[in-house]
């Protein structure tokens, strides 16, 4: 915690608006409230998440230090900034940059925070937000304030409000835009920022804008709200509008976002967004959290009601000034260039070459380009920030914008100027190539510092960044142009469901010992705004995942068809060929030496050793629970195969008894006659496992219960193509949490 | 001026070619131990971060890292809480924390003696701009305390001095020692009377 902390206000008075300075204010009395314990905790912790300030791993005092459960001895014990959550235990500062721009002096601020506040890396998320970790929360206000200063917020970074609005890093010099999206991006971004009718979601609310259908940059069909650029012809001229999308989201079931309206007028955005969030706020589920995102209120109404109460909703709003106001000037919005565009004549060194060919695209405008700043895993230190700073100052007028590929880019490069470009970047460690491939490895904290990590996702995407880097000068193009995206748990932060190849964390335990895996998910589409989601295919121990990928691409190296894409590829050799050729990876060694040397990536800690030594009598009842969980795996792999044969009906059902096999497997250990009647099992479980709470995810709670619950309900009521889908998605997450239970019972017991 | 948050780094005396993932093991050691007189918490690997802060072990009242920052690898320890006493006191805990890790990466097997320091090049910053701009100001504010602990650390031996200049940066500075110190020397000279 800094000496210098109270003297930040007095040195930065009237350098900060108005407006932030006393929010920052009120937030530092709600911080000094809890301290006197006259702030309720869960209040707290809802206040503190409304400023972007994030708890962290191990911040509920208690670490698996490799060897047992350490308490950790912080000082002022009794002292919570919410449930479980110790007041002096280090966390996250999540920072909102609308549309990812920044200018050069807000990348120096950026640089001085990182360095002073946490560990001197920045770290750039999947949603074009700078996140800095093991942040005290009484550096907070500091931090906010130097923040402030630079014009740069954290409201509503976190907690149930609208998160930060993501646009295309292209916008505005992209060949294939339609228009410029960038006003837009700014104008919502400005509205809906502390906007009344934001105030009361029972979830987060997350907007992307996107200048044309064909991209991935913005992923506009995974978003509660997505805006894509489009035009029509009006009296004989262009007019500007914008496709509205509803209702997409990844999370643990990834939903598609629906077409809500097909032309919106640019002064209509903000009072349909307006609409849509008073929508969501007035009908939107609050108690039941895993349910409480505007996918699953626009899935249980049909997007025909939600589009009707929307714009009836539209109708009795009162006018804002600001709807018009925001967007005005939106058509004449440009960027300056530095310098005149001129063209490139010189070829430069190999390493230029390689650099140019990966990390450098043209702009529609001739003679300029957008350079990429490749950031392994998103991270950046504070020295480089500042040398990214003068980069963009010598070279633009300081137009640089992160991607949610976790880079930075850097906008209107005259192409003559790109050799002393890529010279300053390559000196400053930041000119890497290989951007928007194979080894450009995106990934969510996970384990490192996230709480609800079940595999150490950065670990695994340095260790494929590192093989995959020095694989790739022999790499066929079509492989290197793939994509690899990893999620520490189900939750999907790091986007797994989009990628060509995905991954996302899972635990497995097998002869007493709990082993870190990854769910292989195949098949995603990052082209056309993320338009499908990838498969489940297997879960593989997190050591084998580095031969998974090499077996894979391999595979579709040598067996595409003419120019076949990935994802069109998996569809053709179908689900069981490719389980069948990674059969042997998903089986961990059979000894105990060699399952104990299945540790994580990067972290060298048995990953619960609490699961060896299980006693015997338990053993044989895992072991029964362990064959059990075994058949629901069969049964829900037989149902993905069903679906994926258009089977819709028959998928459902089979998932649906997946669910059943899973739920059994666990009731067997408590009750060994248990009946295979449905009704009995469900009740058995709801009684034994759900009220008790005994299966209730730590951090999900009974979510992945109420994902039997919901399929027993519906048993024999017919399914859509989507539908069966979520609900094959939702068995596999109820299959991982009935191993996860199995695993942590298992531990307990060792205990 | 009160300087807090006083960051010592040792430089190894060959630095190429140092893997850094035995360190990973050592750390989580020393956290499962509670072996230095902090709280230790967590690990945090920026391996893959050219000219990075390498492998940090964050604790709650300072990290210790072997970091790389500058292309110039070293031992670092970063002060994070408050300390009583005065700018010495502070300048020669933060020394003591760092030199002491040293000694430590020196004997532990694990590392193989790939950490090797001969105590010359020592760089020495202040992580707060508040309290610490990096101007002539805080030079000379410095200087008296500055001074007083290399003379001490160095057994009054010779050292010149290089001031970071860009006003962007931590008040910092690097030290470079005309004769080599073990990790050890250097902690008895801190801890002489004289």
């Amino acid at each position: 915690m800094k000496v210098s902390n109270g003297l930040w206000k007095e040195q930065l008075a009237g350098k900060m608006p108005e407006g932030l300075a006393r929010e920052i204010d009120i937030f530092e009395a709600e911080i000094n409230l809890r301290k006197l314990g006259k702030l309720e905790e869960r209040v707290f912790a809802e206040k503190r998440l409304r400023r972007g300030v994030y708890g962290q791993r191990y911040d509920n005092g208690q670490r698996h230090d490799g060897a047992k459960v350490q308490e950790m001895p912080y000082p002022r014990r009794n002292l919570t900034k919410g449930p479980n959550t110790l007041w002096d235990a280090p966390g996250m500062q999540r920072i909102k940059i609308p549309g990812g721009g920044l200018n050069a002096s807000q990348l120096e601020t950026l640089a001085e925070l990182a360095e002073e506040y946490s560990d001197g890396i920045a770290h750039i998320t999947t949603r074009q937000d700078v996140q800095l970790h093991y942040v005290h929360i009484e550096d907070t206000p500091a931090l906010m304030r130097r923040l402030a200063a630079a014009h740069i917020t954290t409201r509503e970074a976190c907690g149930n409000s609208v998160r930060n609005v993501t646009t295309c890093p292209y916008a505005g010099v992209c060949p294939d835009e339609v228009f410029d999206v960038t006003p837009y991006c700014m104008a919502l971004s400005k509205f809906l920022l502390g906007h009344p009718d934001t105030q009361n979601f029972g979830r987060k609310f997350k907007p992307a804008f996107s200048g044309c259908s064909q991209h991935a940059c913005a992923l506009a069909n995974m978003h509660d709200l997505g805006l894509i650029a489009v035009t029509r012809t009006e009296d004989g001229k262009e007019a500007r509008g914008f496709a509205t999308f509803v209702g997409g989201g990844l999370g643990a079931v990834p939903y598609q976002a629906k077409l809500l309206e097909p032309f919106v007028p640019p002064e209509e955005v903000l009072p349909l967004s307006q609409a849509i969030a008073r929508v969501y706020a007035r009908l939107g589920e609050k108690k039941n959290r895993s349910r409480a995102r505007i996918k699953f209120l626009i899935h249980d109404l049909g997007i025909e009601k939600f589009r009707e109460l929307v714009l009836e909703e539209r109708k009795q709003l009162e006018f804002d000034p600001r709807w018009k106001e925001y967007v005005a000037d939106a058509e004449s919005y440009h960027e300056e260039p530095l310098k005149p565009g001129r063209k490139l004549d010189r070829s430069g060194s190999e390493a230029f070459r390689r650099w140019l060919e990966t990390n450098v695209r043209q702009q529609r405008q001739e003679g300029y380009a957008v350079a990429t700043v490749t950031l392994p895993l998103g991270d950046i230190t504070a020295s480089q920030l500042r040398s990214l700073a003068d980069v963009v100052r010598r070279f633009t007028k300081e137009t640089v914008r992160t991607t949610v590929e976790q880079n930075f880019v850097i906008r209107w490069v005259s192409e003559d100027d790109l050799p002393e470009l890529y010279e300053a970047l390559e000196a400053a460690g930041l000119g890497a190539p290989g951007a928007g491939t194979i080894v450009d490895v995106v990934a969510c904290p996970g384990t490192d510092t996230c709480k609800l990590g079940i595999s150490s996702s950065r670990g695994l995407a340095a260790e494929l960044r590192k093989q995959l880097i020095e694989k790739s000068y022999q790499m066929e193009e079509a492989v290197k142009n793939l994509h690899i995206k990893i999620s520490g748990c189900f939750n999907s932060c790091g986007q797994h469901h989009v990628a060509d190849l995905g991954f996302y964390g899972v635990s497995r335990k097998i002869g007493g010992y709990s082993l870190p895996h990854f769910q292989v998910v195949l098949g995603g589409e990052w082209a056309n705004n993320a338009d499908h989601y990838g498969l489940a295919v297997a879960a593989v121990p997190s050591r084998n995942i580095p031969e998974v990928v090499t077996r894979l691409t391999g595979f579709y190296a040598a067996n595409r068809k003419n120019g076949e894409p990935f994802r069109e590829f998996f569809r053709r050799i179908g689900k069981a060929e490719v389980k069948k050729l990674l059969e042997d990876l998903a089986r961990p060694p059979a000894d105990e030496a060699g399952r104990a040397a299945f540790k994580d990536w990067g972290d060298p800690r048995d990953y619960t050793l609490g699961d060896m030594g299980v006693g015997e009598c338990a053993g044989e009842v895992i072991s029964s629970t362990d064959f059990d969980l075994a058949a629901a795996e069969r049964q829900l792999f037989e149902a993905q195969i069903a679906w994926e044969d258009g089977e819709v009906e028959g998928a459902a059902k089979t998932a649906y008894q997946s669910m059943l096999s899973a739920a059994k497997a666990l009731v067997v250990t408590e009750c060994p006659e248990a009946p295979d009647d449905p009704d009995q099992i469900v009740r058995e479980f709801r009684s034994r496992f759900y009220d008790s709470q005994k299966f209730f995810d730590p951090y999900a709670g009974g979510k992945f219960a109420q994902y039997l619950f919901s399929a027993h309900q519906k048993a024999g009521a017919s399914y859509t193509v989507d539908s069966a889908r979520y609900l094959i998605d939702e068995a596999r997450l109820f299959i991982d949490a009935s191993h996860n239970y199995s695993t942590r019972t298992a531990a307990m017991t060792a205990r | 001026m009160e300087f807090q948050h006083v960051n010592v780094k040792v430089l190894l005396d060959h630095a190429s070619a140092v893997d850094l993932e035995p360190l990973i093991p050592v750390f989580h050691n020393w956290i499962q131990s509670q072996s230095r007189d902090e709280l230790l918490l967590d690990v945090a690997d920026y391996r893959h971060v050219r000219a990075g802060p390498g492998v940090v072990l964050i604790g709650l009242e300072g990290n210790y890292s072997v970091d790389n920052a500058g292309n110039r690898l070293g031992v670092r320890y970063n002060r994070k809480a408050p300390l009583g006493g005065s700018n010495l006191d502070r300048l020669q805990q933060a020394a003591r924390a760092a030199l002491g890790a040293c000694r430590e990466f020196e004997c532990d097997p694990r590392l193989s003696g790939q950490l090797r320091f001969d105590g010359r090049k020592v760089e020495i910053s202040v992580n707060d701009r508040l309290l610490a701009p990096n101007r002539a100001e805080t030079r000379d504010a410095l200087e008296p305390d500055l001074s007083a602990f290399l003379q001490k650390l160095f057994a009054r031996g010779e050292y010149s001095l290089a001031f970071n200049e860009d006003p962007r940066s931590l008040f910092s500075v690097a030290v470079e020692s005309a004769k080599s110190y073990s990790a050890g020397s250097l902690l008895r000279n801190l801890a002489s009377q004289t």
